[in-house]
C-alpha cells in the first residue's frame, strides 16, 4: 500500500488529528466545566451548563482513550516512556479524570444542596487539573525529558514529579487551560441564554486575551531563551527501528529550524493567535458560532505550532540526546501501521457521521426554565 | 532496578485495579443487552410499562457505567505507567486492537449513551431503539477486542520477536483476530456478562415481588431477566472456555494446574473434585476423583492424555535451556554482528527466547547461568496450583448454582407463578453476588494461570515491569485503593437507593411510591 516512511509520517498525522480532535470536543466539556462553579450561580444555571454536555461528554471522552490507544499501538516506546517517565503526572490526570463520569452522572440524582455543590466544585477542579497537566507535559517536552533507554530498550526515568514543575513547563499549562476554558466559554456562549450566557462572554473576553498573552509568550521565550534539538546524522526513513542509532544535537534555535526551514508552518501560530482574537472579537459582539470558531482555530492553530516546532522529535531525552525518540525511529513495525491506517480510514469518518448526527440531534439553546420543568430525567 | 518486590507490587496494582473495573464491566455487557430486548418489547407492543422497565434499569444501569468508566482509564494508563517494558515489547501487537477497540467500539458505545439517556423527546421510537441497540452491540465489540488483546497474552499467534527492534512484531493479524483462545474467551466472557445482568435485574425484581410492590413491572422484569438469563449461563456453560485449554502451553499448563494434574494419566484421565493441592510434594491430599471425567471434559475423547505438571516442567526444562542459546545468539546480533549465518542461527532456537528470558529473575548473566538456577527457572514455570485449583472450583459452583436458579426461575415464570413462591424469590435475591464470584474466580484462573508469563512462552511478568521506585508503586496502590474504596462507597449508596426506591423513582404517578396503596400496575 503505502511505503514504510509515508505511513510513519501519516501517523504522525494521524495522531495530531486525534489529539486535536480531543482538544476540540472533550476540551469543550472541560472548559465548560472548569467555568462551571463560575458561569452557575443557582443550582438550575448549573444544570444548564451541565446539560448542554449531557449528551456529549462522554462520546468526547473517547478521542482521549482513543489517542492513548492509538499512542500504544503506532508509538509503543512513545506511549511506554510518557507515561511510565511522568508517572505521578498521568496519575494525577487519572484521578482527576475519575471525577467526571461520576460528576456528570450521580450530581443530580440526589436532592441536596450539599451533594450537589460538592460535586460541582470536585467536577471543577478535576477538569481543571487534566488540562493544567496536559500543558505542562507538552511544555517539559520541549526541555527534552530525562530519560535514557538501554540496548534491550528498557526504559530509565530519572526526574521526580517536581521536576516538571518548571517555570516554561507552568507556562505551557497556562496556554492550555486559557485555551481550554476559552473553548469551553465560546460553547456555553452557543447552548445558554441570559445570566450564564453574559457571564460566559466575560470569561471568552478575559481567557482569550490570557491565551494571547500566554500564547505569544511561550513562542518568545522558545525562540529567544530554550535549546532545542536536532539530529544531525543521516535519518534511514525506511530502514528498522532503532532509536539509538541516530546522533542528536542540543542547539540553538533547534526548535524554530523547521519554522525557517519551512516557512509555510508559520500559518500555525498565525491561526492560533488569529484564532484568539477572533474569540475575543466574536464574544464582544455577541456572535457565540463565530466565537466558538475561533477558539476552535486556536486550539488547532496552538497544537499545530508544537506540534511543527518539534517535528521529528516526540520525545526529546535531555540526560542521552541519543535516546530521543522520533516519528522515524519510535513507530511500530510497516505491517502494523499499515493496519491501523485502514482501520482508521474505516472508522473515522464513521465516528465523524455518527457524532454530528448526535449534536444535531441535540442541538438548541438550553434554557433554565426547560431544566426547572425536567427534575428527573436530565442531569 | 527491578526487585522482586517491585514486581510483586507492580502486579498487586494490576489485580486490584483490573479486578475492581471488572466489578462494572459485565453488568454494563449484560444491562445493555437486556435494555435493548426491553425496549424492543416496548416498540414492539406499544405497552408503557415496558419503556418504565428501560427507563428503571436504565437509571441503575447509567450509575454502573459512569464508575466502569472511570475505572477503565486506570487499565488503559496503566499499561503505560507500570508495565513500560512490556508496552515496548509487545506494543506492536498488543496495542493495534486496543486502539481498534477504540476506534470502532467505545466510540460507538459512548456517543450512543447520551443519546439513550437524553435522546428520548429528540428521537423517533425507532431512532431511539437503534440507539440502545448500538450501545448493547458497541460494548459487545468493546469486549470483543479487549478479549483479542488478552487472548494473545495467553497464546501468542500470528507475531515474531525482531531482533533489530527488541520486540514482538505482528506478522498475521488474521491470525491474531481468530486466535480460537480469543474466540472462546469473548464468548465464553460476554455469556457471562449476561448472566450478570440477568442475575441483577432476577434479584431486585424478586425482592419487588416479595415486598408485593408493583408486581406487574417485575413480573416482568423477572420474566424477561429469567428467559435471557437461562440462555446465557447455558451458553457460560457449554461454551465454557475450556475447549480453550487444549491450545498453546501455557494453556496445557493452565489446564494441568486447574485439575492439580502432577502427573500425566492414561486417557481417559480422572477428574478429581475436590482436594488439597501441594506445591512441595505435588501430589493432591484428600482426592475425591471421578473416573474419566476429566479427559472427557477438557480432550472431549477417550483417547486424548492430559499433560501432568511434572512432565510439562521436563518439557519447559529443555526450552529454558535452549533459551539461553538463543539469548546467547540474540547478543551476537545486538552487538552488531549481523551476518545471515548468525541470524540463521538465532532463528533455528528463538521460540525459546522468551524461557531463557525467566533466568533474568536469577542471573544478569544467562548464558551462564547455573543448574541451580535453571531448575528454580522450571520451578516457576508452574503457576501456584492450590487457588487455581479452587477459584476454579468457585467459579464452576457459582455457574451451576445459578443454572439451577435460571432453569426454575424460567419454569416458574412461563407457569406465571414465581410471586406465590417465596422460596424461588429469596434464592433468587440471595444470587446476587454469585456472578461476582463466577467473573473474579474466572479472571483470577485465566490470568494466574498464566503465570510466570505476562506474554505466554515470549515474554516473562518479572521483565515487564516500568523501572520505577517501589515507593512510586507503593505510593499509587495506597492512593487509588481509597480512591476506589470512596468511589464503590458513593455507588453503592446510589444504587441501593434508587433499587429501593423502584420504578417510583420514574416519578410516572404509576408506581407504589407515589400512591397510598399498594396497587398492582
Amino acid at each position: 500500500m503505502f511505503d514504510y516512511e509515508t505511513l510513519k509520517l501519516i501517523w504522525w498525522v494521524l495522531v495530531g488529528v486525534l489529539l486535536i480532535g480531543f482538544a476540540l470536543t472533550d476540551g469543550f466539556d472541560l472548559g465548560a466545566v472548569i467555568l462551571l462553579p463560575f458561569v452557575g450561580k443557582t443550582d438550575s444555571e448549573r444544570r444548564v451548563v451541565l446539560n448542554t454536555m449531557g449528551p456529549h461528554w462522554e462520546g468526547n471522552q473517547v478521542w482521549l482513550v482513543t489517542a492513548a490507544g492509538a499512542l500504544f499501538a503506532a508509538w509503543p516506546i512513545v506511549y511506554a516512556a510518557s507515561f511510565s517517565g511522568f508517572y505521578w503526572a498521568m496519575l494525577i490526570v487519572l484521578f482527576a479524570l475519575f471525577t467526571r463520569p461520576l460528576g456528570f452522572d450521580y450530581r443530580s440524582k440526589i436532592d441536596n444542596p450539599n451533594w450537589r455543590s460538592r460535586w460541582d466544585w470536585t467536577l471543577c477542579v478535576g477538569s481543571f487539573v487534566p488540562s493544567l497537566v496536559f500543558g505542562v507535559a507538552f511544555g517539559n517536552l520541549f526541555l527534552g525529558v530525562p530519560f535514557m533507554l538501554d540496548d534491550t530498550m528498557r526504559i530509565t526515568y530519572t526526574g521526580g514529579f517536581w521536576g516538571l514543575l518548571n517555570p516554561f513547563g507552568i507556562l505551557a499549562g497556562l496556554v492550555s487551560v486559557a485555551m481550554l476554558t476559552t473553548h469551553g466559554a465560546t460553547w456555553l456562549m452557543m447552548r445558554t441564554d441570559q445570566q450564564i450566557f453574559q457571564r460566559s462572554r466575560s470569561a471568552v473576553q478575559l481567557f482569550a486575551i490570557v491565551f494571547l498573552i500566554t500564547f505569544i509568550g511561550a513562542g518568545l521565550w522558545l525562540w529567544l531563551g530554550i535549546q532545542g534539538y536536532s539530529v544531525t546524522s543521516m535519518i534511514n526513513f525506511n530502514g528498522p527501528i532503532d532509536p539509538l542509532s541516530k546522533i542528536v544535537e542540543q542547539n540553538n534555535p533547534g526548535w524554530m529550524a523547521n519554522y525557517t526551514q519551512y516557512p509555510i508552518m508559520r500559518i500555525a501560530p498565525i491561526v492560533g493567535i488569529v484564532g484568539g482574537v477572533l474569540a475575543l472579537l466574536a464574544a464582544t459582539i455577541n456572535r457565540s458560532a463565530l466565537a466558538f470558531l475561533g477558539s476552535s482555530l486556536m486550539i488547532v492553530g496552538a497544537l499545530c505550532t508544537a506540534g511543527f516546532a518539534l517535528f521529528p522529535f516526540l520525545m526529546p531525552s535531555s540526560i542521552d540526546p541519543a535516546s530521543s525518540l522520533t516519528m522515524w525511529d519510535a513507530v511500530s513495525s510497516h505491517k502494523t501501521l499499515g493496519i491501523m491506517f485502514v482501520a482508521a480510514a474505516i472508522f473515522v469518518p464513521l465516528i465523524l457521521i455518527y457524532t454530528l448526527w448526535s449534536y444535531i440531534k441535540m442541538w438548541g439553546t438550553v434554557k433554565v426554565a426547560d431544566i426547572e420543568g425536567n427534575q428527573h430525567d436530565l442531569y | 532496578m527491578i526487585s522482586e518486590t517491585l514486581i510483586d507490587l507492580s502486579r498487586f496494582q494490576f489485580a486490584m485495579t483490573a479486578m475492581y473495573h471488572f466489578i462494572f464491566v459485565p453488568l454494563t455487557i449484560g444491562l445493555a443487552f437486556l435494555l435493548a430486548i426491553m425496549e424492543s418489547v416496548y416498540v414492539l407492543t406499544g405497552k408503557e410499562v415496558y419503556k418504565d422497565m428501560v427507563l428503571f434499569w436504565g437509571k441503575l444501569f447509567g450509575i454502573n457505567f459512569a464508575i466502569g468508566v472511570a475505572t477503565g482509564l486506570t487499565m488503559e494508563f496503566q499499561f503505560g505507567t507500570n508495565w513500560s517494558y512490556y508496552s515496548h515489547y509487545v506494543g506492536d501487537v498488543f496495542g493495534a486492537p486496543l486502539a481498534i477497540e477504540g476506534l470502532m467500539a467505545f466510540f460507538l458505545e459512548s456517543t450512543f449513551i447520551g443519546l439513550f439517556f437524553f435522546g428520548w423527546d429528540r428521537l423517533s421510537k425507532r431512532q431511539h431503539l437503534a440507539v440502545t441497540w448500538l450501545v448493547a452491540i458497541g460494548s459487545n465489540l468493546s469486549a470483543l477486542w479487549i478479549l483479542v488483546a488478552n487472548g494473545w497474552m495467553q497464546n501468542p499467534i500470528g507475531a515474531e520477536f525482531n531482533y533489530e527492534t527488541m520486540r514482538m512484531e505482528v506478522t498475521d493479524f488474521a491470525a491474531l483476530i481468530f486466535n480460537p483462545v480469543a474466540q472462546v474467551k469473548f464468548v465464553h466472557t460476554v455469556a457471562a456478562g449476561y448472566v450478570t445482568g440477568s442475575i441483577f435485574v432476577l434479584a431486585i425484581s424478586s425482592w419487588y415481588l416479595l415486598k408485593k410492590r408493583d408486581m406487574g413491572f417485575a413480573r416482568r422484569s423477572f420474566a424477561i431477566a429469567a428467559a435471557f438469563g437461562l440462555a446465557s449461563i447455558l451458553s457460560v456453560i457449554v461454551l465454557g472456555d475450556e475447549s480453550g485449554y487444549e491450545i498453546g502451553d501455557v494453556q496445557k499448563t493452565k489446564l494441568a494446574a486447574i485439575e492439580a494434574e502432577w502427573h500425566t494419566e492414561e486417557a481417559p484421565a480422572a477428574f478429581t473434585l475436590i482436594g488439597l493441592p501441594n506445591m512441595k510434594t505435588h501430589t493432591t491430599d484428600y482426592a475425591i476423583k471421578i473416573p474419566y471425567a476429566m479427559g472427557i471434559i477438557a480432550t472431549r475423547s477417550l483417547d486424548t492424555e492430559v499433560t501432568g505438571i511434572k512432565d510439562l516442567m521436563d518439557q519447559h526444562e529443555v526450552r529454558i535451556r535452549n533459551g539461553m542459546v538463543a539469548y546467547e545468539r540474540l547478543a551476537v546480533l545486538r552487538a552488531g554482528d549481523r551476518s545471515a549465518e548468525n541470524v540463521a542461527l538465532f532463528d533455528e532456537v528463538k521460540q525459546d527466547l522468551g524461557y531463557g528470558l525467566l533466568l533474568k529473575k536469577y542471573t544478569e548473566n544467562i548464558a551462564d547461568a547455573t543448574e541451580e538456577q535453571i531448575k528454580q527457572a522450571t520451578a516457576d514455570t508452574i503457576p501456584h496450583v492450590p487457588s487455581i485449583f479452587w477459584a476454579f472450583r468457585f467459579m464452576v459452583g457459582a455457574g451451576f448454582l445459578m443454572l439451577l436458579l435460571f432453569v426454575l426461575a424460567f419454569w416458574a415464570s412461563t407457569k406465571h407463578n414465581q410471586e406465590h413462591k417465596p422460596w424461588l424469590l429469596k434464592f433468587a435475591l440471595f444470587s446476587l453476588p454469585l456472578p461476582w464470584v463466577g467473573v473474579q474466580t474466572g479472571w483470577y484462573v485465566a490470568e494466574v494461570g498464566r503465570q510466570p508469563w505476562s506474554i505466554g512462552e515470549v515474554l516473562p511478568t518479572y521483565l515487564s515491569a516500568s523501572s520505577l521506585t517501589t515507593a512510586d508503586v507503593l505510593g499509587s496502590i495506597i492512593t487509588i485503593a481509597a480512591i476506589y474504596t470512596v468511589l464503590i462507597i458513593i455507588e453503592m449508596f446510589l444504587m441501593i437507593r434508587f433499587a429501593r426506591k423502584g420504578p417510583s423513582c420514574l416519578h410516572t404517578g404509576r408506581y407504589h411510591f407515589e400512591q397510598n396503596t399498594t396497587k398492582n400496575v
